[in-house]
């Protein structure tokens, strides 16, 4: 008897599989990105940690109570009013008394440039919903950002978003400097009945 | 005698599905190499707080998470906000070692990249996420991220 060759394997089925597999990894598939608010904090307090005083005309105290109410220097505000009075404050472009001190600081690109003191202290209640503690803090953070964007136009004609995206680090660092963010997150209290 | 046939109708040839299973296989195998499996099962209820400047978070093998929440099991769990922690949840005191271990995990020279994404849900008052905070600041884990979905504001 003659070597039979074996009969081919049928591979139709082949796509049937594939698209099983397929079908699969697609349902369980998430391609979640995690975004947030990157912040960092404090070191933990050291015992013979000198107490640094710092000007009240320097500091914006952002209060917010447990019924998510916000206070912005013992004025009662709203939330989306938050962002324009942290630039005034932050920039200080009429020099106002009332607003922080400026020193002259010597940074890259910009030569000697007039940069404010200027301290934020943010303070919740431990009843403060969440939501509400996120939505000032991205409040600050969009003032900064604002007051970084109109700078780095205004001198190089690119925004601080372009040099962030580019990873152009010198620039990012430079326009930083000028406007740096400071927060400064006091311990909470407890008056508003905040419970957990 | 021509050896080309005029007029004659011709039946159109079949598209070959021969190459199916290539192209098939090709989209298979992207998906299989961007698939992450969810890796924890939120044990908490988590409707993120949306914020608008916000940053994406790079190499997640550096991130730990914590979630807190109220609990979805509220016959069980009651509706206090908990801390979830892997998968099962947590005290506010389980933080440290939590974070500890996780470092132990890690190559020492990358033990400061690390950083905690903090996934809490919107209705979660600030009392425990300050206590967390708290811990993190004990065992030197100051990097750290609120975790927030984005918002798409027209200007």
């Amino acid at each position: 008897m003659a070597a039979k060759t074996p009969p081919e394997i049928n591979a139709g089925s082949m796509a049937d599989i594939a698209f099983l597999l397929l079908v699969f990894f697609l349902v369980t598939t998430t391609m979640d990105t995690d975004f947030g608010l990157s912040r960092k904090l404090p070191p933990p307090l050291e015992p013979d940690q000198e107490v640094v005083d710092i000007k009240q005309r320097n500091v914006l105290t952002v209060l917010v109570n447990a019924n998510d109410q916000l206070l912005v220097k013992g004025e009662l505000m709203e939330v989306q009013d938050l962002k324009e009075k942290a630039k005034e404050f932050i920039a200080n472009v009429n020099n106002l008394e009332t607003l922080p001190e400026k020193e002259s600081k010597e940074i890259m690109f910009f030569g000697n440039i007039m940069v404010s003191k200027q301290v934020i202290s943010l303070q919740n209640d431990n009843g403060t919903s969440y939501d509400m503690y996120i939505q000032v803090q991205n409040e600050l953070a969009r003032a900064y950002n604002e007051l970084r964007n109109e700078l780095s136009e205004q001198k190089f004609g690119k925004t601080y978003d372009y040099y962030v995206e580019a990873k152009d680090k010198d620039h990012v660092k430079a326009i930083r400097k000028v406007f740096q963010q400071r927060i400064s997150e006091a311990e909470p209290k407890d008056i508003g009945g905040g419970n957990e | 005698m021509s050896k080309f046939k005029k007029g004659g109708k011709k039946d159109l040839p079949a598209v070959s599905t021969a190459s199916l299973p290539d192209i098939v296989f090709m989209l298979l195998f992207f998906f299989m190499v961007t698939t992450v499996m969810r890796e924890v099962d939120l044990k908490v209820k988590m409707s993120q707080p949306e914020a608008t400047e916000i940053k994406k978070l790079e190499n997640k093998s550096l991130v730990n998470y914590i979630y807190i929440g109220e609990p979805t099991d509220v016959e069980t769990n009651g509706t206090t906000p908990r801390i979830q922690l892997n998968d099962a949840f947590a005290t506010v005191e389980d933080i440290q070692e939590y974070i500890e271990t996780k470092r132990s995990e890690v190559d020492e020279q990358v033990i400061p990249l690390l950083t905690t994404s903090l996934k809490v849900d919107s209705d979660t008052k600030m009392g425990i996420v300050t206590k967390v905070k708290q811990e993190l600041r004990e065992v030197n884990a100051l990097k750290i991220s609120y975790s927030t979905r984005e918002r798409n504001e027209k200007k």
